[in-house]
Formats: structure tokens, sequence, C-alpha cells
């Protein structure tokens, strides 16, 4: 320890007890190393109580049962307080998605890569729109897909950005097929 | 803030802000460079733990109202939420819980030394009045934080605390309609509640900082209760009392810890755990610890009128207590005899809080015949409790006022160095007069 403590004999003023000012230094040193490491551990609960709960978390998860959506529909579930868009595309509106693939897209992603593989006809997306986090909707705006009230965004029947301020695609969240009718989402 | 300051700026931005708010000269003077009496022992370390202990109970208790729910049907399980779900909710709550036992033995701590050593006397009755407020405004917050829970133990403990209200003639029955917002205890006592216990703590923090200016103006007192009569007398504040008070703290921390993680239910009731039954009232009612004293007080009297004034009395008491003391001497040091009734004082006020844990009625020794005496019998808690409670209030009326006119005290130093340097053998080698113009 000696080696990292500086060597000042003058550092704390003339003391009563000369004979080695490393041992001082070492103690206050030690002291508010000691110090600083026990409001830091302590500072992190204080901290980390603001984090979701357990239980938060324990309901982070949810099922749907598919077959209560219509073709061409759209239904909206509260997933983690947020609006989640179920979407049963027709073959249209498949197609036109497809098709853009290849557009002049802001936040480039293929129509593939935003559903499961083999069910083209379910976009489950995330209905916050990634500009300032208001609903957007549905069927609304020129290409079919979601028009943002707030600030005039776009999106495609993909769910991708198309125009106005939002600078990336609805997002697509983590789920998968329980059965042919039936997603688990989170 | 007593004497003139020694600040000196030491930077130019230091001399700007002193011409304009000297905040940093208020600091200096009040919590570095303050002349401090050069003797003050452990026992005056609890005035920093108390503050301590404020400012954990305010941080914790934030930190809980961000989970907690102020609703008669939900405040007992977002309790439990807390405990249970929330990231580190076990530690913050139990921190809150048992830091009010904490702030409570430190507050304890703090006013028998001042008992012993005289520290209430003149010049310093402003300064003990404005802790006795503090310590009322603790007992409420206490009171009203107790029964946030909505356990069994804590609405019945406001049932009763209430109701104490209704023993004032004529009007109480109102006032405790007024304090519910209802007929009963309920959903809105509980949110009066709440909002009471989240305002109480800051206006603590407000009459500390009178508490403290009020010290500032005469100075500590210190173990001889001699005035200090020069700079030879003192040491700055710091490094020596914050390097003192820092290690007094460190140890009080290790001791609330053991409480904190290993025994947390140890001071709370066990039937606070079962959710608050308007219908049902626990076998065993009882108080925190902390209030079993006043608590036992209550109980003494066979009038319900009587024991309410005689509890709020034993309060009261403390209030006038520079003026029931007619000692010339401070410390208890230099009084023998007073020392012993000051013994006697501190088994009653235990007696008194032993009391107050027990069913009245029990008997003190069991198995050990006892007869009827007036309303009770002898071998029980109630005779027990109004021995301690008599003795509670002669100490303060008759044997204080008493002693301090005929007692014989010891002879008294004339200052503080000397009881230091006439005693060589406790003074460590190379100790000096003025050890604040070295190192």
């Amino acid at each position: 320890m000696s080696d990292t403590v500086a060597v000042d004999p003058h550092a704390s003023g003339p003391s009563l007890d000369t004979r080695d000012p490393n041992r001082r230094d070492f103690i206050h040193i030690a002291t508010g190393v000691a110090a600083v490491g026990i409001v830091g551990g302590l500072a992190w609960p204080f901290i980390d109580q603001m984090n979701p709960a357990g239980d938060t978390l324990a309901l982070a998860s949810i099922e749907f049962d598919l077959s209560k959506v219509a073709e061409g529909q759209q239904v909206v579930v509260k997933w983690r307080g947020k609006p989640l868009f179920v979407r049963n595309r027709t073959a249209k509106e498949i197609q036109e998605a497809i098709s853009a693939d290849h557009a002049d897209l802001r936040d480039p992603a293929t129509d593939e890569s935003r559903h499961k593989p083999g069910k083209p006809q379910w976009l489950i997306l995330i209905g916050v729109c990634t500009h300032l986090g208001c609903v957007p909707t549905f069927g609304g705006g020129e290409y079919g897909g979601w028009l943002c009230p707030c600030h005039g965004s776009v999106y495609d029947t993909s769910g991708r950005i198309r125009k106005g301020p939002a600078p990336k695609n609805l997002e697509v969240p983590d789920y998968a097929f329980l059965s042919d009718t039936k997603i688990k989402v989170g | 803030m007593s004497g003139p300051s020694t600040y000196e700026p030491k930077t130019g931005f230091e001399r700007w802000l002193d011409q304009r708010l000297p905040i940093l000269r208020f600091a200096n003077d009040t919590m570095s460079t303050f002349p401090t009496p050069k003797n003050l022992n452990y026992w005056w370390t609890f005035g920093a733990v108390l503050a301590m202990m404020l400012g954990i109970q305010i941080v914790t208790g934030i930190v809980l109202a961000m989970h907690y729910v102020p609703n008669a049907d939900m405040a007992f399980n977002s309790v439990e939420h807390i405990r249970r779900d929330v990231n580190y909710g076990w530690l913050i709550q139990f921190m809150h819980a048992n830091g009010a036992s904490m702030f409570f033995i430190a507050v304890y701590v703090h006013m028998f030394r001042n008992l012993y050593y005289g520290s209430f006397k003149a010049p310093r009755e402003v300064l003990w009045i404005l802790g006795c407020i503090i310590y009322l405004l603790m007992m409420a917050t206490a009171f009203f934080g107790y029964v946030l829970p909505w356990g069994q133990m804590s609405f019945h403990g406001a049932v009763v605390i209430t109701n104490l209200i209704g023993a004032i003639p004529v009007i109480g029955p109102a006032i405790t309609r007024l304090l519910w917002g209802g007929f009963a205890v309920d959903n809105p006592t509980l949110n009066r509640f709440f909002s009471l216990h989240y305002l109480l703590p800051f206006i603590i923090a407000g009459v500390v900082g009178l508490h403290i200016w009020a010290l500032h103006v005469p100075g500590n007192n210190n173990p001889t209760g001699v005035n200090v009569k020069s700079k030879e007398d003192t040491v700055p504040f710091h490094p020596y009392y914050t390097v003192k008070d820092g290690f007094g703290v460190s140890v009080f921390l290790l001791m609330y810890a053991v409480f904190v993680f290993y025994m947390p239910d140890a001071l709370g009731d066990a039937i606070n755990y079962v959710k608050a039954n308007p219908l049902q009232t626990p076998q065993h009612i009882v108080p925190e610890w902390y209030l079993l004293p006043y608590y036992a007080i209550l109980r003494a009297f066979p009038n319900k009128l009587l024991g309410v004034v005689m509890m709020f009395g034993a309060i009261a008491t403390l209030f006038v207590l520079p003026w029931l003391d007619t000692s010339k001497v401070r410390s208890m040091r230099y009084r023998p005899t007073a020392r012993l009734y000051y013994f006697i004082f501190i088994v009653a006020c235990i007696l008194l809080g032993w009391c107050g844990a027990n069913p009245p009625d029990e008997p003190i020794a069991k198995g050990f015949p006892s007869f009827q005496l007036l309303d009770s019998p002898l071998n029980s808690f109630t005779w027990l409790s109004r021995i301690g409670a008599a003795y509670y209030f002669a100490y303060f009326w008759i044997i204080t006022p008493w002693l301090g006119l005929t007692e014989k005290t010891l002879p008294v130093p004339e200052g503080i160095s000397e009881p230091v340097l006439s005693h060589p053998a406790t003074a460590p080698a190379g100790s000096v007069a003025s050890p604040e113009k070295r190192g």
C-alpha cells in the first residue's frame, strides 16, 4: 500500500506522531475508501428499487388467441402497459408490403423479417409511434398501414415508417406461436 | 454564530459568493471551526446519531412512499408488495421500521445524557424546549407511521390513541370524529395519517435547525457542567468532533445493521402481520416499545380522563424542567445525592416500560401470594406502574427542586482544563493545553 500513498510528511501538518507519516496516510485513505464503498453500495438499492418490481416482471408475458381477429382487422391488447397491435392482414396488404421491400425505406427491413415464417398474415407490433410515443391509428395514411395522429408519421402495412418525423419502424416484440391460433408475447 | 467569524475566502469565487450569500462562511463557522469544549465524551455523539437517523428515515421514507398505497383495502398488501416484490424493498422497509426504534434509542440516550449533565439548565432552556418539541413531533410521526401498514396492531393502536382524545369532556367526541373523518378509524383516517406522516419529518428537520441554532449561541455544555472560560477550553469541531462523531456513528450503525439484517422483526409485534380487522381486537394490545412507559402511566389511573391527563402531563413536565431544577451545579458528577435519585429515575422509566408491555392485572411474581389493595391486587402490574408513575412525577416535581436547595455538592472545578490536567495519569503523554494549535 505504501507505494500508492503520496509520501509527504507535512501533508497533515506537524503532528505529535511524526515517526511514520505513511501509517497516518494509510488510515486516512482506508477510511475514505471504506466510506465511499459503503455509501456507494447503499446507493444501489435506493436506485434499483425504482426498477420494475418482481410482480410487475411476473406479469410481463401474455397469451393471446388469434381466432378472435378476423381477416383485415386489428385487435389492440395491453401488454406491459402499452398497446399491442395484432393485425390479420389481407393478401393485398401482404402483397403491398412485400412490393415495398426495395423502396427507399428510412429504416430498411423486409416484410418477411417482420412476421414469423409461414405466417405472413399475422403482424404483431408494439403500437407505439417511434417518434414520441403516441398510438397510431389503424388503416390511416396513404400506405394503408397506420397514421400517427400526433405528428403525422405514416406507417405501411408492414408497420415500417414511410413518411413523417418518426425515425424507426413500429417495433416487433418477442413472441412465439404456441399453436396455430395462439401466441405468447414477452 | 458565537464569536466573530474565522472564515477567510480562499479563491476569487469564494470571495464573490461570500459577498452575496455567505453560505460557505456559515458552514465553516457552524461545522468546521465552531469552538467545542475539548472534554465531550461519547454521550455527546448521540446528537450526530440523531441527525443521521432523521436523514435515513426521510430518505427511506420517501422511497417507501413511491410504492405504498394509502388505501384501507390496499395498504396492507402494498407493504407486503414492498417486502417481497420491490427490488431491495425488504432492505428499505426494514431500515425504515427499525430506524424508528434506533431513532428513539438515540433520543432517549440524548435526553438522559441531558438530565445527567444538566444541559437543560440556563442558558440552554430554549434549546431544551426545542428538543422536547422535536421529541413530541417524533412520537406523533412514529404513531402515524405505525398505522400505515394497516395490520391488526396498526389499526387497533390507532383506535386506542384516537379514543384518548375522546376523554376530553364535552368536545372530546366531536374532536375524535374530526380526526377519524368518519365514525371509526377507516380509510379517511389512513389517508390523513399518511399525509401527516410525510409532512412531520420535514417539520422536525426545521425544528432541528432551530435546535442547532439555539445550541450554537451558548455552545455545548460539557461533562463538568462548567462554562467554557477561554479558547484553551475548546477545540474546533472539525476534525476533533467530526472524527469522534464519525466513529460513534459507525458503531451505532453496526448495531442498527444487526437489527436490520438479523432480527428485523424483533422490535415489532407479530400480530401486525395480520391484516387490520375492525371487528376483532387482538388479545393483547401494546404500543411500540418506545411509548410503553407513557402507556403504563395511562393505565395506572382508574379514571379515563385522569389517565390521559397524567400521560400528557408526563411529557408536559419535561417542558418546565429548567425551572423545576433549583441546583446551581449543572453536572451530576458533582452531585452524588442527585445522581442516586437520577439512577432510580432511569430504573423507574424501565419499570414503567415493562409494566406497559404486560397486561395490567397479570401478577408480577407468579404463584406469589397477594392481597387486594383498593381496586387491584398488590402483586400486579397495575400497582407497579402506580409506583413507577409516582416516582416519575415525584422526581421532577419534588425531588429535583428539593435536592437543588438542600443537597451537599462536591467541589466544582474552576474550569474545563483543570480536571483534565490535574490527573496526569489520565492525560496521554505529550498532551497539551491547546491541541488545536498542533496538527
